[in-house]
């Protein structure tokens, strides 16, 4: 299910993270929205962001983004420390942000949109050529799906629409690629594409950082996952060799909540529908019932 | 495809933005003329709608008064055309980024004023009360600028708020006379009355317009061949090309074919003028990075921003840049009527501009439209005004067939947006 080869072996031979941030904390008025938190991103491996609403992890993506700089803590990138304080600082280091709501003008057409704002020109006029040449060259090696880069956005779907934003963060070869919740609104196809491209940027040897409450699609291409709880760490678990019910029990803060209470709830009622069932055997309610357990946690 | 370069051979011989299978190919003539019909049905009408109007417009009066397409009637009729329609251009630029100026009249007004207060009555040279009548627009323009940007005030309210106060300013600079004549031998009058281009000059423009034409678009054919993209074929640039001319040069000798030329109408220079801003703002338009932030803005301003266009700068440069050209229309409509008074740039001069602008094609929503739509929306108003005029039917009549049809283009655009949107053409 999961190809965890690259990471550990990353971490195992201590090369340095080329986005490291420690103690990083942030502050809304009286609201303490990230406290101490640390994180570390190598390149060509991919960290997953996970926790619950309100846990802290769009606050630190604005961080990284340059849309909220830090109250205390350092910033470490490529090994010298940085001060993040605009998205264009942020993005000059070699960080690309793909928001949520991808931000892509639906009345313009692909190569437009891929370089919105960093347009190639000759002789003080659009370079439309070079640009449209340089869109195929990079969608071909995501092997994105797009039947023509001189139609408007408006009429992509919904993962081409999301290829687009991510190819565009692609543009200034950035060391770090960050999506936010870059599978929430697309459908099972589309969300098969989203993550084949998350793992060919790490081919690439980009750091990526996914936020995501999907579990399936973290445990599918995560190499390791950053738990954060409350705007604190909350663990951090290389996903070979982790449950789900750890990072659940990590992500809600206590093995004891909601989801295990719920898998374990169902068991019980069905273990006693069973026993008080008058033909009783005693090795079929256990089988069925881790069956169910596990089809919970799916 | 004869001419293969390199980087091709590598790929594969299908140009590179042919590759995928699931894009409609067009191939030849008709599957060309396919895919454009395919195109308007699923609501991109882009200029059909104003051209098929204008037609419909023409055969009507032309049926109920013959001289109607008389070359000395259109002769005319593009002269009236011009000083409202360089308003429009203007008017376009907002329109573009889905905001709206509603003062364009007022400040034609003023720029006539200090045209003709600074020229006549303080004898300041000619270039100088030009210059700063234009300036004066784009001052203006700044000013709207900045306040949209620093206080976020809608558009419409900041303007309704000029359209008052400009037209206090106009009332105020043109002093107690409230009406300055301009002398008929000055350069400006001349210029927009009675200097017309000579028949051998208006067929070299148009061969050299042709020229250009094909050469620009053999340029690019060259580019994406070497780029490995695909490319029109020579046939359909040359047939593209000698049809412009074509197109053009009986425009042309049919305004030089009057019985008005033996005074020497025909191409007006300030209807020369009015194309040239049109073609050159359609050129910054699709192939300035200026122009490519301006749809940007008015297609997503959050995604603009996101990507690093200074939106503010745009905002400001486009409101400069209406009331600059608002002031320059102001200008020639005061060299049109050899006077600036105090119904200069009033009455129906902004709603004709804007509703030229709308009729055009230029969506109010924002992000969809082009500068040659002032062009095409100017002409279907002032066939209706002319019309009429020939069929001496007064004021009221216009005012409401104008209004109709400004309605029906606002309902076209309207429609056609929603079906783009079924269609995913937004």
């Amino acid at each position: 299910m999961t190809q965890t080869t690259e990471a550990p072996a990353a971490a195992a031979t201590k090369q340095s993270p080329v986005l490291s941030m420690r103690g990083i904390t942030k502050r809304f008025g009286a609201v303490q929205a990230l406290t101490d938190i640390d994180l570390d991103v190598y390149e060509g491996e991919v960290v997953a962001l996970v926790g619950d609403n309100g846990a802290g992890k769009s606050t630190l993506v604005k961080v990284m983004a340059g849309v909220h700089p830090q109250d205390e803590g350092t910033i470490t990138f490529d090994g010298r420390e940085v001060h993040i304080g605009s998205p264009a600082e942020s993005r000059d280091l070699g960080i690309a942000t793909v928001f949520q709501d991808l931000a892509l003008c639906d009345n313009l057409d692909v190569v437009a949109n891929l370089f919105l704002g960093h347009e190639k020109t000759t002789a003080g006029t659009l370079d439309e050529v070079g640009m449209e040449k340089e869109s195929w060259e990079l969608l071909r090696q995501l092997s994105a799906k797009i039947p023509s880069v001189r139609i408007a956005v408006a009429s992509l779907s919904g993962g081409q629409r999301q290829t687009v934003a991510i190819a565009r963060s692609l543009l200034g070869d950035p060391k770090v690629v960050i999506l936010d919740e870059p599978t929430a609104a697309l459908g099972v196809a589309q969300t098969a594409e989203v993550l084949n491209l998350v793992e060919r940027l790490r081919d690439r040897g980009h750091g990526v950082v996914l936020i995501s409450h999907n579990m399936a699609d973290v445990q599918a291409v995560a190499d390791r996952v950053v738990v954060l709880r409350l705007g604190r760490n909350n663990g951090v678990f290389q996903i070979a060799d982790t449950s789900y019910e750890d990072i659940i029990a990590a992500i809600t803060g206590a093995t004891d909540n909601a989801v295990t209470k719920r898998a374990a709830a169902k068991l019980t009622v069905e273990v006693e529908t069973l026993e008080e069932a008058p033909v009783a055997d005693d090795a079929a309610p256990t089988a069925e019932g881790d069956a169910s357990t596990q089809g919970e946690n799916r | 495809m004869t001419t293969t370069p390199t980087q091709e051979v590598t790929t594969s011989s299908v140009a590179a933005d042919l590759q995928d299978e699931r894009l409609l190919q067009a191939h030849g003539v008709g599957g060309r003329f396919r895919a454009e019909l395919a195109r308007i049905r699923t609501g991109d009408l882009g200029s059909l709608p104003v051209a098929v109007g204008l037609i419909v417009i023409w055969i009507v009066f032309q049926s109920l008064n013959s001289n109607f397409l008389s070359p000395n009637n259109l002769v005319n009729l593009l002269l009236q055309s011009a000083a409202v329609g360089t308003i429009s251009v203007g008017i376009v630029l907002v329109l573009l980024l889905g905001e709206i100026d509603l003062s364009v009249g007022s400040v034609s007004g003023v720029a006539a004023a200090i045209l003709a207060v600074g020229f006549v009555n303080k004898g300041w040279p000619l270039g100088l009360a030009i210059l700063l009548a234009i300036l004066a627009g784009t001052v203006i323009g700044l000013f709207y600028g900045v306040l949209y940007t620093r206080f976020g005030v809608p558009s419409f309210v900041i303007t309704l708020a000029g359209l008052l106060g400009f037209l206090g300013l106009q009332l105020w600079v043109l002093g107690k006379e409230g009406s300055i004549n301009i002398d008929f031998n000055s350069w400006i009058v001349r210029f927009c009355q009675q200097m017309f281009v000579s028949p051998a000059v208006s067929y070299g423009i148009v061969v050299v317009v042709a020229l250009v034409y094909a050469g620009a678009a053999l340029q690019r054919r060259r580019q994406r061949g070497a780029a490995g993209l695909s490319t029109a074929s020579i046939a359909e640039i040359v047939v593209r090309a000698a049809l412009l001319a074509v197109v053009l040069g009986v425009v042309v000798w049919y305004l030089n074919s009057g019985e008005g030329r033996q005074q020497g109408r025909g191409v007006g220079y300030m209807v020369v003028l009015f194309v040239a801003i049109v073609v050159v703002m359609n050129l910054v338009l699709r192939r300035s990075r200026w122009g490519r932030s301006v749809y940007a803005v008015g297609g997503n301003v959050e995604a603009a921003r996101r990507a690093g266009i200074s939106v503010n700068r745009v905002y400001v440069t486009v409101f400069a840049l209406c009331s600059t050209f608002a002031a320059v229309g102001g200008v020639l409509a005061a060299g049109r009527l050899a006077s600036a008074n105090q119904a200069s740039g009033g009455a129906d001069t902004n709603l004709n501009a804007i509703a030229a602008a709308v009729i055009g094609g230029t969506s109010l929503f924002g992000g969809r439209g082009s500068a040659y739509s002032a062009l095409l929306g100017i002409l279907v108003i002032q066939s209706i005004a002319s019309g009429l005029a020939l069929l001496s039917l007064d004021s009221s009549v216009r005012y409401m067939i104008t209004g109709a049809v400004l309605l029906i283009a606002v309902i076209i655009d309207s429609i056609s947006r929603r079906s783009r949107q079924s269609a995913g053409r937004a």
